[in-house]
């Protein structure tokens, strides 16, 4: 087997490409120059008294920056589409554009769906009407997709895990020693310092992110929401207590708390247990509280539609804090949880206390952000109308102030998934929860790091894949508040 | 004022003396002290040795009565074992009973022993602490002038071309936190495969004798990440300022648009910044302890490392009391600053 180089066949469009891209840069120089420099474009009175105005020179610098970056994507589109129909012979990029076709798959049918039907989808179908919102929701959807077919072995050329022998180190597009029947014969994106295949660990890696952080702002969401809105509503004793206790936390580096918290020792102690055991009793108080503020004048419906609802949650709850029948076992004590026949999962050790880390980390700047929108929306006439209508204080909250906080909230969950993105590298970084081995990008940029003077390949890919993840949510939450802020 | 003031150092009293019991009560979880017995005393150490080890430094006493002796509100705890060794928790090595003390807790002034780098506490964290000074002046130097510059540019002309470019650069660089800016940089700057030769990988040298080449990375790469958020903040205020009444009325009345900016924007856009400036602090902090511990720079966020991973106690309490009173202290003076800037708070 021949070694793959990086674009293989399909090498002739790179200088096309370098041109390209230069040309793109000197064109927004020059529009940016241009924006300072050059006369606004002159107006001009028309017969019929109507204005126009002239492109001018800076039109000009306008039209080259669009067509020099269309031609940019025109290229990276027709590298995808050669390399999705070459395969290897066009080299790495082709590989791996073949590699991600499911991906690709689904990300055309997603946007196909969403443009075809973006007036009927309220905030999310306005998303599409700004680029910056669609780049940020492309690039995001593109790493969940990889997660998702990551972890159905869809993507993936290796297992993450397994070393194979002479691949230690080598750069991308090397070929196998002897590849069995039915292995892929290359390491597309090289082999790192345990001969594991960097391509693959890299889509893995997404996996654990999309699995927990979205999962942990939401549970982070719950906790603040709940706890926000009544220290912002009734003030007094129970805001200062409560913002106390956010400060509290707010005033610990994130780093020492990481340091203090997700060690094997604390681990054993059990401390996370109950951390999660309180922690996610939060998500059941605000359904139980929205569903009963909103219904509680017709019981009838109210009663059975509770019972359902709550018994459904409290089985998750129960069977996500205990394992192997347990909700907390160290040497010393345990108590008793659900029966191991009734437990529907069990989660490691190590993702709980990250987990529960992270939720800990993030509630209490929702807490802050949720108070003090409530604070805000309080004095609103709408609510002084509930008021002299009778409803109670948690109809208030949750069914007059919360559906009016909502445009800073579903930005800020955006941002908030981007930081918990950055806080789960940063704990990999330093080699805190998760296994070693585990194929996570912060624990691969922690590894590739030590050797980063001699190769470059294993830290690069999973540094540029949380990279564009995190400026994804960040553009998605951009376009987001710019298309919330329209209405 | 003095009322305002003084009711906040009450509170940040409070906050550090919960915040320590915090990390004293995590710290002296028993899974915890076992690993310090068995790092100091010996790996091989059986069950009961540990519980002698432990119980002959008084670590097994009850967490309220050993966080009273670290406060240095209870005497210490001594114990002269059978061979006359003289143990306790004001012990050095080599102290007797005679110079040992009664009482030594932060009361007294005395931090502790640390027992990964078996000196003072008070010394290692002022020097340490002096390390991480010299990094946050120089971070400070590169990254609020930069903020401010690029959020007023972005800000002076909304929508422009201007604006919409340093916007972009703003959003990318909060996008990359620094464990990711930091690994980019040295592998363009330092490694030999791009053979960009121009910086140094590591700062090891930069702690006696810092240059440009070995120091600029790291503070760079702090910078970055802190620098977006600052300016997209100034951008924020710059551009409220920009279509304020008085703005306008200074355009109407024939004030060229620079001395606009210079004159009559600018003064008023930087009060919301620097409130934020201000919070930026404890971010800074994490990024100290990540490019410190990637450029093996060993100020106080390398020793927080170190303390942590090793569970000395006192190196870590005494770190978290450091790192409290920076995050308190930057609000309290956030929040006066703000008053100060801001005519409008003062009056209600």
């Amino acid at each position: 087997m021949e070694p793959l180089s990086w674009t293989g066949s399909i090498a002739i469009l790179n200088p096309i490409l370098m041109i390209a891209l230069v040309a793109l840069v000197v064109s927004i120089v020059v529009w940016i120059i241009g924006s300072i420099v050059l006369p606004e474009a002159p107006l001009s009175l028309n017969a019929d008294g109507t204005l126009s105005s002239g492109t001018g020179l800076r039109g000009l610098t306008q039209s080259a920056l669009r067509y020099s970056f269309f031609a940019c994507v025109v290229l990276a589109l027709a590298y995808i589409v050669l390399g999705i129909l070459m395969g290897t012979s066009a080299g790495i990029v082709g590989a791996i554009s073949q590699q991600f076709l499911p991906v690709w798959l689904s990300l055309i049918i997603l946007f196909a769906m969403s443009i075809a039907f973006k007036r009927r989808l309220g905030l999310y179908g306005k998303l599409f009407d700004s680029p910056i919102g669609m780049i940020g929701f492309g690039l995001v959807m593109f790493w969940v997709f990889t997660g998702i077919f990551g972890a159905l072995d869809l993507i993936i050329t290796h297992d993450p895990l397994s070393q194979v022998s002479g691949m230690k180190n080598k750069v991308p597009g090397t070929p196998l020693q002897n590849p069995e029947d039915g292995e892929y014969a290359w390491y597309l994106l090289g082999g790192d310092n345990l001969a594991r295949d960097v391509f693959s660990r890299m889509v893995k890696g997404a996996w654990i992110v999309v699995q927990i952080a979205p999962l942990a702002t939401m549970f982070a969401f719950m906790v603040g929401i709940t706890l926000g809105l009544p220290a912002g509503y009734y003030g007094g004793r129970l805001d200062t207590f409560l913002s106390f206790l956010a400060n509290l936390i707010l005033a610990f580096p994130v780093i020492l708390l990481f340091y203090l918290l997700v060690t094997p020792e604390i681990v054993a102690t059990g401390v996370p247990n109950y951390m999660a055991a309180v922690l996610f009793v939060f998500p059941i108080l605000f359904i139980g509280v929205l569903l009963n503020s909103r219904y509680y004048t017709r019981p009838n419906f109210r009663t059975p539609l509770l019972i359902g609802v709550l018994g459904i949650a409290l089985w998750l709850y129960l069977s996500l804090i205990s394992t192997d029948g347990y909700i907390i076992n160290t040497d010393d004590y345990s108590i008793w949880g659900l029966p191991t026949y009734l437990d529907l999962f069990d989660i490691p050790g190590g993702i709980l206390v990250v987990f529960v880390s992270v939720v800990f980390v993030n509630s209490p700047t929702v807490f802050r952000i949720v108070r003090g929108l409530a604070l805000d929306i309080k004095t609103r006439d709408y609510v002084a109308a509930a008021q002299t209508r009778g409803e109670g204080p948690w109809y208030i909250m949750l069914w007059e102030i919360l559906p009016n906080a909502r445009g800073p909230l579903i930005v800020d969950f955006c941002l908030r998934i981007g930081y918990t993105t950055i806080l789960l590298g940063t704990l990999g970084f330093f080699g805190l929860g998760l296994p070693p081995e585990s194929p996570d990008w912060g624990s691969t940029i922690n590894e590739g790091r030590k050797l980063l003077s001699i190769y470059l390949h294993p830290a690069l890919p999973p540094a540029f894949a949380l990279l564009s993840l995190v400026l994804g949510l960040n553009l998605l939450a951009d376009g987001l508040r710019e298309e919330s802020l329209k209405d | 004022m003095g009322l305002f003031i003084l009711r906040r150092f009450g509170v940040m009293l409070l906050t550090a003396l919960c915040l320590t019991f915090v990390v004293f009560f995590l710290t002296n979880l028993y899974p915890n002290l076992e690993k310090l017995a068995k790092t100091q005393g010996n790996q091989r150490m059986s069950d009961e040795q540990v519980e002698t080890w432990l119980d002959n430094r008084g670590y097994l006493q009850p967490t309220l009565v050993k966080y009273g002796q670290w406060l240095g509100v209870l005497p210490g705890y001594t114990k002269t074992l059978d061979d006359g060794t003289f143990l306790g928790t004001c012990t050095r090595p080599g102290s007797t009973e005679e110079t040992t003390s009664r009482y030594c807790g932060v009361l007294q002034g005395d931090w502790g022993y640390s027992s990964v780098f078996k000196d003072e506490v008070g010394t290692i964290v002022g020097k340490r602490l002096g390390n991480t000074g010299y990094l946050m002046f120089w971070v400070l130097v590169l990254m609020v002038p930069s903020a401010l510059l690029v959020g007023v540019l972005a800000g002076m002309r909304e929508g422009s071309a201007l604006d919409r470019s340093l916007s972009t650069f703003s959003i990318i660089t909060t996008a990359t936190p620094e464990y990711v800016s930091g690994v980019i940089f040295i592998a363009i700057f330092t490694s030999s495969t791009v053979g960009l030769k121009w910086f140094k990988g590591t700062a090891t040298q930069a702690m006696d004798n810092p240059t440009f080449e070995n120091f600029f990375l790291p503070v760079l790469t702090i910078a970055l990440y802190g620098m977006g958020y600052i300016a997209r903040m100034t951008r924020a205020s710059m551009t409220e300022v920009m279509t304020a009444q008085f703005i306008r009325t200074a355009r109407l009345k024939g004030v060229s648009f620079g001395n606009i900016v210079m004159k009559h924007a600018l003064r008023n856009a930087l009060i919301a910044p620097f409130t934020v400036i201000m919070l930026q602090f404890p971010w800074l902090l994490n990024g100290v302890v990540i490019v410190e511990t990637l450029f093996n720079y060993k100020g106080f966020g390398w020793a927080l490392v170190q303390a942590a991973g090793n569970n000395d106690i006192q190196l870590l309490l005494a770190i978290s009391v450091v790192s409290v009173f920076v995050v308190l202290v930057t609000q309290l003076i956030s929040d006066i600053g703000y008053v100060y800037l801001n005519p409008r708070i003062r009056i209600s």
